[in-house]
């Protein structure tokens, strides 16, 4: 005869271990994935809170399978040789009914959406700007922080000062037992209003590191749509990179062709314009920002240049001569060459290359969508400069 | 629980048995479990087991389940039945009347099949089922807490040991050996006994600890353990809706309840097109053998001694073909194309297509062939359908992470031979 149990009982969450642990792993895998986020999607100008949808690679369970390439199946009894009935679904889905007894593989299709913040957390929690020196420290620049200072008689209840009024209470109890006073028959003392302490709040203003991040990027002829979308993809990495990691880091952005003129957020991004190229007008503008208003002594300077290398020859001289001071006023000067079909042009790469020997100055190559992450990392990824131009 | 009581279910039950009885069903004593929905996501996740090991996978079974239930991609099972004696089967707490006396008649078609199916009694110690498990589970946590493994590197190993757990021996051809035949057997570096079991192979002579192999095995155990349910799903899932149709029908509920419970069964059993449903599939065949003269015996012998595959091929007809309207398909670049319909010609090339894709036909067989100098070589034993690549590259992956040398896969891809390669640098190579 069956027996028939009520699992009415407050059960354990059983999976929620294993849970947890497979939301780790997606953690990762999203990670992992990133850099193709940001080799496939359109991620410039996009606003924080926009969602990406991505696909997860990381957690299938891998088995050896076939490839997927025919069977069998229940149809309407229409079917007719040779036509079409339908496109290969990735996944299977499960039909509504009895329990499944069998434990078949089936495809797993993961897709996540995140939003800019997220992917930006994702991307950004291990790198910092590099050779940051702490002592370079300004009087405006601050981070607002609470802090608790005292107590008082009054506040919000989150801010109840519970060991402070255990306290009070016990003065409170004490006296009352000096004096001979009666507290009560079973000596039990209830707490008051009087005992009640609450934090007292200060906001307190720390100084951090001035530092600005100088944008220079080539808008000449030579850059064409597609390098110039490349070379925005990185800068777009680096503003959103130091817009989260640093509340007070200043951003300028240099536009650059034959003449350089410092232009805003909006535009750097969005216009594109035509002409010739000297690169030392960039960096000559850059010098001279910095002369004006960033002070190498009191700032963190980190300078970064994106252009085709397609430089007029006249100019390779007195641009590597303007690199070569940039370097010394600058943290960390970083040079990205956008080069779609590597030719073998000599372009300015080879000048720095031959002609620049500075430790805080740092090469990369984009060929491809797929390099500005590399890139990106490999010119941030500098925690050696630190020890090195301390 | 809506309308009725867990007495009234007593009730209902007594006469279901009597009738079972009657009908010749012979099964291991049933213990009926109700639940909620989220117990029954959470057995549902964990094979139906009340004790089992961790493992992110069953995390993501949970979620990926509730999921789908959320937005209403699937329904939930009504039931769910583990092969144990005595059988354990799990009840939702919410579902009605009608429905909850066809899922517990279903129930007891499964627990008749456990019982008398020739796999089943073969493979599988209903008696320990639940011991095992949970001995098994115990002995995984406590490598877990073991402060000199814990969770990652235990997770390593099931990771892989997953990976491969289609790949054990099928034929349970492993037999105990001969004190002689155990000594010729470590002598040889491949074992004649392990060449159909590459999960079993590695268990024994992969370069590792004491507890990781004891972590393979116990996988290897589970995989024993499931094998005939994946054997038989059209037959088992069949059988229990023959059953819980039949011994509804004798059941003489009221007409209100029975008109619930005939469109509850047609939910069930009714053909998914352009999938296998297998209720419907092994409904029709038992409905359609059971019309013969002695029906009722004839059943029984074929419950007894069956699989899917020889199922399929000695019982499915032409007529059945034509009514379930199966169709046989290709896939040329995405599109899903048919090959034969249900006619004079084509019902057998349908029922071909259907056999290799039922139970571990479905799934490809890799086997230990060489170990030379540290290599381990595999052979897929190709019948003319390739690999997925992708896949097998990153299988292949972990089967370097059991064996801890080099391994290489041989296999056939668009009519060539090739050997996938990888290293303990997990570099896999193609050539």
């Amino acid at each position: 005869m069956a027996i028939f149990s009520d699992g009415a009982t407050g059960h354990s969450d059983r999976s929620a271990g294993d849970r947890k642990r497979h939301h780790e792993l997606l953690e990762d895998a999203i990670r992992r994935n990133l850099g193709d986020i940001i080799a496939e999607e359109n991620i410039i100008g996009q606003s924080s809170t926009k969602k990406f949808k991505i696909p997860i690679k990381g957690v299938k369970e891998y088995q050896f399978i076939y490839a997927h390439s025919g069977g069998a199946a229940s149809g309407t009894g229409k079917e007719k040789k040779g036509h079409t009935v339908g496109k290969a679904a990735a996944s299977g889905q499960k039909q509504p009914g009895l329990g499944s007894v069998g434990n078949q593989p089936d495809e797993d299709v993961y897709e996540t959406e995140i939003t800019m913040d997220e992917i930006v957390n994702y991307l950004f929690d291990d790198l910092k700007l590099p050779a940051m020196d702490r002592n370079k420290y300004g009087l405006i620049e601050t981070e607002r922080q609470f802090k608790y200072a005292g107590y008082q008689r009054k506040g919000i209840p989150p801010r109840l000062a519970k060991k402070r009024t255990v306290v009070e209470k016990l003065k409170r109890e004490q006296s009352l037992k000096r004096n001979h006073e009666n507290t009560g028959d079973d000596n039990r003392l209830p707490f008051r209003e009087d005992d009640l302490r609450y934090r007292r709040v200060r906001t307190a203003a720390r100084p951090c590191a001035n530092a600005v991040v100088i944008c220079i990027m080539d808008i000449s002829g030579s850059m064409d749509q597609t390098k110039k979308y490349l070379a925005r993809s990185f800068y777009f990495l680096l503003y959103q990179f130091v817009r989260w990691r640093y509340a007070k880091v200043e951003v300028v952005f240099i536009a650059h062709t034959t003449e350089a003129k410092e232009v805003s957020e909006w535009e750097f991004f969005h216009h594109g314009e035509a002409g010739g190229t000297a690169i030392s007008s960039g960096y000559a503008k850059a010098l001279n920002i910095i002369n004006e208003r960033y002070n190498p002594d009191a700032w963190n300077i980190y300078a970064f240049h994106c252009s085709d290398g397609d430089n007029w020859t006249d100019d390779n001289a007195t641009a590597v001569g303007l690199a070569t001071k940039l370097c010394h006023v600058c943290n960390l000067f970083g040079y990205g060459e956008i080069s779609l079909n590597q030719s073998y042009t000599a372009t300015i790469r080879r000048e720095f290359e031959s002609n620049l020997a500075a430790s805080n100055f740092v090469i990369a190559v984009i060929n491809k969508q797929d390099d500005v992450w590399p890139a990106f990392k490999q010119i941030l990824d500098r925690q050696a400069v630190g020890e090195a131009h301390p | 629980m809506t309308g009725y009581t867990i007495a009234e279910l007593g009730d209902w039950n007594k006469k279901l048995e009597a009738l079972a009885a009657k009908n010749g069903l012979n099964y291991y004593d049933q213990h009926f479990e109700l639940c909620d929905y989220e117990d029954m996501l959470c057995c549902e996740a964990y094979a139906g087991m009340p004790s089992h090991y961790p493992h992110w996978s069953y995390g993501k079974a949970y979620e990926r389940q509730k999921t789908f239930y959320k937005y209403n991609m699937v329904g939930l099972p009504y039931e769910m039945v583990i092969n144990s004696d005595p059988c354990i089967a799990y009840l939702m707490r919410d579902n009605t009347l009608p429905l909850q006396l066809l899922t517990m008649a279903h129930v007891y078609g499964h627990n008749d099949f456990f019982k008398n199916n020739r796999l089943f009694k073969e493979r599988t110690r209903a008696e320990l089922t639940l011991e095992m498990f949970k001995i098994h589970a115990n002995r995984i946590r406590g490598y877990i807490q073991d402060p000199s493994i814990g969770p990652a590197k235990v997770e390593r190993i099931l990771d892989a040991a997953h990976a491969l757990r289609f790949q054990t021996d099928r034929h349970n051809s492993r037999k105990l050996l001969t004190r002689k035949e155990l000594a010729s057997d470590a002598a040889t570096p491949l074992p004649e006994s392990l060449k159909g079991d590459l999960l079993g192979f590695l268990a024994e002579r992969a370069q590792l600890a004491a507890w990781e192999k004891d972590l393979i095995e116990i996988v290897h155990y589970e995989s024993s353990y499931f094998m005939p349910q994946i054997e038989t799903k059209i037959m088992n899932e069949g059988w229990a809706s023959f059953w819980h149709y039949r011994l509804l029908q004798e059941l003489n509920l009221p007409a209100n309840l029975y008109l619930e419970f005939l469109q509850r069964h047609h939910m069930v059993v009714r053909p998914l097109s352009g999938h296998i449903n297998p209720y419907c599939l092994g409904f029709k065949l038992f409905a359609s053998l059971a019309e013969s003269p002695d029906g009722l015996a004839k059943i029984m012998e074929v419950r007894a001694l069956e699989r899917d595959q020889s199922f399929l091929r000695r019982y499915l007809t032409r007529e059945l073909c034509q009514e379930l309207n199966l169709f046989s398909y290709t896939i040329i670049s995405n599109s899903i194309v048919v090959k034969e319909v249900a006619d004079e010609t084509g019902w057998q090339t349908i029922k071909n297509a259907l056999i290799m894709n039922v139970g571990l036909a479905a799934i490809p067989k890799i086997n230990p062939v060489a170990v030379d100098n540290g290599t381990l070589s595999l052979e897929h034993v190709f019948d003319g359908r390739e690999l997925e690549l992708n896949y097998a590259k990153e299988t292949l992956k972990y089967v370097v992470d059991l064996w801890g040398g080099r391994v290489e896969l041989a296999t056939t891809l668009n009519n060539r031979k090739i050997v996938i390669q990888c290293d303990t640098d997990k570099l896999v190579l193609v050539k």
